[in-house]
């Protein structure tokens, strides 16, 4: 076989993998959320199908699969459908550029990476800021009042908290001098915890500023308001049902990964170990491949919880404090420490 | 490959210009703009421009796109109507959009010769290079162009601002 059709099998192979893996860890972080926020709030969550209830997701997704699709009659048809789509397949792309692991090759193919793209974070910001139309989209086709309500906050929130985002990662890239995600990764795959953006590179003021920033753009507690359900029924997706409304389910819950990914890229050292430089012989060839893949997932894993975490203890923001939080707060801090860390590196080099 | 992308985007590019035109939906028509600053984001990375192709996206697609949408939906804009001064457009509009493409398109063609070339995937320029050429070469213009970029924001400040 030519080198070409080489590429091209085990770039679908990746792509299939990395696809499924990911559709599951989705279905999956929906169930964490149910148990967990059911302990918080003292009760058991979903705990009847299968051992400890690990069958639910399956059984969710039938349900929703097995439901009847509504079209309400007053929507605006081809964007009514077009929306879902827009949201969930922006939800799906950003993964495609995000180090999984080391790079290792087999057969001249990077087998832990989709693509490695010299602008990585930039397609990342760029399909984040496509996805906003999604939403956008759902809240005007579906001609109910809070629908549009729903999406006219949350489009307004994402544009406001995505300023905020794209400044904190600058300091990141200052430091490395790359958008590449995986030089920044290697850049701090060095000294183990030490060398981690968040602590040794001192971006722990832009990694709050991104993790504040990111709980917003995800339209999550404490900033979930255009879902907030006692003033407007279900926000942007009232409308939609059956799969439709699944799509946007599991772009929730996708985003929710993808920003939890990328912070861990950016500030956590990606698959990095914490304390791996202490033993760089450790394991035989194949621990050597994959304990950088556990590491980027139980890094992830820890953001997932965070985030179950703040929306069991956290009430919802008012709107008002929500925009002059982010413009008044974290906006100017984003710029202080883009300037404070420009000029670090410019002392120090 | 180079060329089937561009002939790809290059079409969607015209299509999606030519559907702003003829929808009569604003929201429609602002849907194809941003199909249409897409497509030039694929021409510019084929150009070997990634940095320019992604802020293309990420400023021009996403976020002033999106405000143009937030606009139209917060206005809720309805359906164009045609008007006596629409009729007016079509009769002006048309023969002078032909005879300014036939203007360009003659001088393009006479001056063809003196312009440079570039070949599809033949050059890329990376954010770094991009860095060195407005950081170092062409820094009093970037700077002239921030300060000017800083007082039209100032600007609109003032003139959004409520009166006491």
């Amino acid at each position: 076989m030519n080198q070409f059709l080489i590429f091209i099998l085990l770039t679908l192979l990746k792509i299939a993998v990395v696809t499924v893996v990911f559709l599951t860890a989705v279905a999956y972080t929906v169930l964490l959320e149910r148990k967990l926020v059911g302990r918080i709030q003292n009760r058991w969550g979903p705990s009847r199908v299968g051992p400890f209830g690990l069958m639910q997701p399956l059984a969710d997704g039938l349900k929703l699969f097995l439901k009847e699709d509504l079209m309400p009659s007053a929507v605006e048809r081809p964007l009514f459908i077009l929306a879902p789509i827009i949201a969930l397949g922006c939800a799906l792309t950003s993964i495609a550029v995000m180090p999984y692991g080391r790079d290792i090759r087999w057969h001249g193919v990077d087998m832990f990476q989709i693509a490695n793209i010299n602008v990585g974070l930039l397609v990342i910001l760029g399909v984040t800021s496509i996805g906003v139309y999604g939403i956008a989209l759902s809240g005007w086709s579906s001609n109910n009042k809070y629908s549009l309500l729903g999406s006219l906050r949350s489009t307004a929130q994402m544009i406001s908290y995505e300023l905020a985002l794209g400044l904190s990662v600058i300091g990141v890239v200052l430091r490395t001098g790359s958008l590449n995600l995986r030089d920044i990764v290697n850049l701090q795959a060095t000294h183990g915890v030490l060398s981690w953006n968040a602590f040794g590179g001192v971006q722990i003021v832009a990694f709050f500023i991104y993790l504040t920033a990111a709980f917003a753009e995800t339209n999550r507690t404490p900033f979930d308001l255009p879902e907030a359900e006692s003033e407007l029924t279900a926000g942007y997706h009232t409308e939609y049902s059956s799969m439709k409304f699944a799509m946007f389910f599991m772009a929730e819950y996708a985003n929710m990964i993808n920003v939890g990914a990328v912070a861990t890229l950016l500030f956590l050292g990606g698959w990095s170990s914490p304390f791996g430089h202490l033993f760089p012989d450790f394991g035989g060839p194949i621990v050597h491949a994959l304990l950088p893949v556990f590491w980027f997932v139980a890094k992830i894993f820890c953001f997932l919880f965070l985030y179950v975490w703040v929306r069991g203890t956290l009430p919802r923001f008012r709107y008002d404090q929500l925009m002059g939080f982010g413009w008044k707060f974290l906006l100017p801090l984003a710029i202080a420490n883009v300037v404070v860390t420009g000029l670090v590196l410019a002392v120090h080099g | 490959m180079h060329l089937a992308l561009f002939i790809i985007f290059g079409l969607l590019c015209l299509g999606g210009a030519l559907n702003l035109l003829l929808q009569r939906h604003p929201i429609n028509s602002a849907l194809s703009l941003i199909v249409v600053m897409s497509s030039l984001a694929v021409l510019y990375l084929l150009l070997g421009a990634e940095f320019l192709a992604l802020a293309q996206i990420i400023v021009y697609s996403g976020a002033i796109m999106v405000l143009f949408v937030f606009v139209i939906m917060l206005l809720n804009a309805g359906l164009e109507e045609k008007t006596h001064g629409s009729r007016a457009a079509y009769l002006a509009g048309i023969p002078g959009m032909l005879a300014l493409l036939g203007v360009l398109g003659g001088t393009f063609f006479t001056l063809r010769s003196s312009f440079g070339s570039a070949r599809l995937g033949a050059y890329l320029a990376t954010t770094h290079d991009l860095a060195q050429v407005l950081f170092r070469n062409l820094l009093l213009p970037f700077e002239v162009t921030s300060i000017l970029i800083l007082v039209a924001i100032l600007g609109a400040v003032v003139l959004a601002r409520k009166e006491h």
